[in-house]
């Protein structure tokens, strides 16, 4: 078992048996569920506009190349500069090279899960600059040092009393005298007192983007806070780190994506700040960066779109309606995961981006309920494809040599209804004597692994096959 | 009448027979000749679910052989269902034997799904007075879109009043191998699904998946809950009549 498994498993266990934590998130997802339902009231009917945006999409992918050339082409046009990063590595080096011959000494970052893929924080830490992260959620997880425990809601774990808590401790200067306040209104000016500061000294701006439009040019950057409009118009350079497969063809596209976003994502009916963003600052305006630059992230999204089976993974727009929906994450929560992306795109996705044999166990963590895939509103088949990790890491000899054995002799057991049936018949005579001896859920158990979290169901003498024999044919 | 094949999934006919003997009362009383080939053993759907698919094949072409001649095969699990009616196709893709587990997935049923769209039947002349709730199971819900059919056979059932559980339709954490593989996750969503239909003040939780009550038995009497749980099937063969006895009528749970 890979040491990524041993951790989950570790993690799995504490966080599934700390109340508390499962209680917040449960609370969370409860808002969120209600907020949905009364989301998805504005669309008069909400299964045709998750089929166009899944449309959208497939049409976007099947045509990448074609799209993507349209966006840089027209970015260009207007004076931005498009790099092509194949690698993290790349854009790493990219923008950390930018921030040196730029003399930037500070950046403010706008919410971006693309930015954790490639972990550029640490690395432009690493050259000395002072990262600031600007959306809220995510700049307390900054400041608590953890990576966002929700794709969507990265505090999502934590109680407003853990926030007044951190503040006190990490942000002193900028609570307000004798504050002991945990009113959420309070904490927000507190965030917004040091974020302000950050705002006016950085020389950069980073963001990633919802979509890369191709017609328009233009990125397009949902937030909630605004804070993306304040690091992409003071800082002297805004660099857009997006993903390849988040282009879309044309603009009008947005008029459903946004809505549907809007709602997955949080049950808004719209998100509160939709920004276009085509290029620099031009002549007679009054704001907007010197430089802007897009850089286009591969980092092994083109092999995925070459597995016809499972591009539609690349439909993903990163609402995070799946964690919400998956009964696993909410058991475990974000970061037990350890992954960027957590919950079921993130058991589909990292074993494309990190390796199958590391992070299969993601795919066997789930009792494959559908709740995913029944709520994904670009109808990603996510339930389906964790069958096809497990199918295809069988396939590649990552299983253990044991489990594999068990299952050939399995087959041969279930090959012929006599094995069977004596299998069975020795199975059950064999249980009744433990668990009439005391000994169920004990070392000697057989069925140990279930019975050490349940109560065996009672084992009967006889099998149905045997009452059939007996009365059952008439 | 109708011809009806059983398809009893194996843990069933090892762990749960009365189910099955459940299936055959209730199929028996609207008229059906009732067939049990007794060569059938496990779908396959362990293997497949871990992966397994070259161990599941064969198993899925000797299903194929059992029941090439059966006008409908009835099963008391949407999840088995799911199996043959779903990932049989996905399984032999690319063989000759497509066309016929597409052939065997039109010709095979869930029970509740039998009874209602297939026998045109929603009253069986079951009475079981107690207050009942519905667990969703997932594969009959989001594979096959199984949710009416059970509550509207609880719905004419006699002296039984149906309650609605909160997230009835939330997973409650069986899995397959998942309950094994990753205990602690699975007890926990378990766990959930226990409060809720708790809450709800149901005397027995209901479903149509015996394998999910199987799970959610198990961890309401670790907790010592009363909440009892039974199966469709065994809430609608019971009748009232007086041969019955008092206990016959949890048949996952017997009294211990």
């Amino acid at each position: 078992m890979t040491t990524a498994a041993q951790e989950f498993l570790r993690a799995a266990a504490h966080e599934s048996t700390d109340l508390t934590r499962r209680k917040a998130i449960r609370h969370a997802i409860d808002q969120y569920d209600a907020a949905v339902q009364r989301g998805r009231k504005q669309f008069v009917d909400y299964e045709a506009a998750r089929q166009k945006c899944y449309e959208i999409k497939w049409e976007a992918l099947n045509h990448l190349d074609k799209y993507l050339l349209e966006f840089e082409e027209k970015v260009k046009a207007r004076g931005g500069q498009v790099f092509w990063a194949e690698t993290a590595e790349d854009a790493r080096r990219y923008i950390a090279d930018l921030a040196m011959r730029r003399g930037v000494r500070t950046v403010v970052k706008s919410k971006s899960m693309v930015t954790e893929e490639i972990h550029l924080t640490p690395a432009l830490e690493k050259l000395g600059l002072r990262v600031f992260e600007t959306d809220l959620g995510e700049f307390i997880v900054q400041l608590r040092n953890e990576p966002p425990f929700h794709i969507v809601t990265p505090a999502m774990h934590l109680t407003r009393g853990d926030i007044a808590k951190l503040f006190r401790e990490k942000l002193p200067n900028a609570m307000s005298s004798g504050a002991s306040s945990e009113d959420p209104p309070e904490l927000v000016a507190v965030a917004r007192r040091a974020l302000r500061r950050a705002f006016f000294s950085a020389e950069m701006g980073i963001t990633g983007a919802n979509f890369l439009v191709a017609d328009a040019g233009m990125i397009a950057i949902t937030t909630n806070e605004g804070n993306d409009r304040l690091g992409t118009a003071l800082p002297r350079l805004h660099v857009a780190v997006v993903g390849i497969e988040k282009v879309i063809p044309r603009l009008e596209d947005l008029a459903i994506l946004w809505p549907v976003l809007a709602t997955a994502g949080t049950g808004q009916t719209i998100t509160c700040y939709d920004s276009l963003i085509g290029g620099p600052r031009r002549d007679g305006e009054v704001d907007g960066p010197e430089e802007f630059h897009v850089v286009l992230l591969d980092n092994g999204r083109t092999d995925l779109l070459a597995d016809a089976e499972q591009r539609d993974v690349l439909h993903c727009i990163r609402c995070g309606s799946c964690l919400n929906a998956c009964p696993v994450f909410r058991a475990v929560g974000g970061h037990t995961y350890g992954t960027t992306y957590s919950g079921p795109i993130g058991s589909v996705l990292t074993p494309h981006l990190r390796g199958l044999n590391e992070f299969q166990h993601l795919s066997y963590a789930s009792s494959l309920c559908g709740a995913c895939t029944s709520v994904c509103p670009v109808k990603i088949d996510l339930h389906h494809h964790l069958l096809h990790n497990r199918r295809n890491a069988v396939r590649e000899g990552d299983r253990p040599w044991h489990e594999r054995a068990a299952f050939k002799l399995w087959r041969w057991t279930m090959n012929s209804a006599g094995r069977f049936a004596l299998a069975g018949a020795a199975g059950r005579a064999a249980l009744r004597g433990l668990y009439r001896l005391g000994l169920e859920a004990t070392a000697v158990d057989p069925l140990r692994p279930w019975t050490k979290y349940r109560t065996a169901p009672p084992i009967p003498r006889k099998s149905f096959r045997a009452m059939w024999r007996e009365n059952g044919t008439r | 009448m109708k011809k009806v094949s059983l398809f009893i999934p194996c843990f069933v006919d090892q762990i749960l027979p009365e189910v099955g003997m459940d299936v055959v009362r209730v199929l028996r009383r609207i008229g059906c000749q009732v067939d049990f080939p007794e060569e059938q053993t496990c779908c396959g759907q362990p293997a497949f679910n871990s992966g397994y698919w070259d161990d599941a094949r064969p198993l899925a072409e000797r299903f194929l052989r059992i029941f090439r001649e059966a006008e409908a095969v009835v099963c008391p699990s949407g999840s088995c269902t799911t199996m043959l009616r779903v990932f049989y196709p996905e399984l032999l893709a690319g063989t000759n034997l497509n066309g016929e587990a597409r052939s065997l997935g039109s010709r095979v049923f869930e029970f509740s799904e039998f009874l209602v769209n297939i026998a045109g039947v929603d009253d069986l002349g079951a009475y079981f007075p107690h207050r009942v709730a519905f667990h969703d199971a997932c594969h009959g819900l989001r594979e096959l879109h199984i949710n009416v059919e059970p509550r509207q056979l609880l719905r004419h059932v006699r002296g039984l009043e149906l309650v609605e559980m909160s997230r009835s339709e939330e997973c409650c954490g069986f899995g397959g191998t998942f309950a094994t593989k990753f205990g602690m996750i699975s007890a926990a969503m378990g766990e959930t699904k226990a409060g809720n239909a708790e809450a709800c003040g149901a005397e027995y939780l209901a479903s149509n998946d015996p394998s999910c009550l199987m799970h959610i038995d198990g961890i309401l009497r670790r907790r010592n809950s009363p909440v009892r749980t039974v199966h469709l099937a065994s809430i609608l063969a019971r009748t009232g009549a007086a041969n019955e006895g008092p206990e016959t009528m949890s048949r996952v749970r017997s009294a211990k």
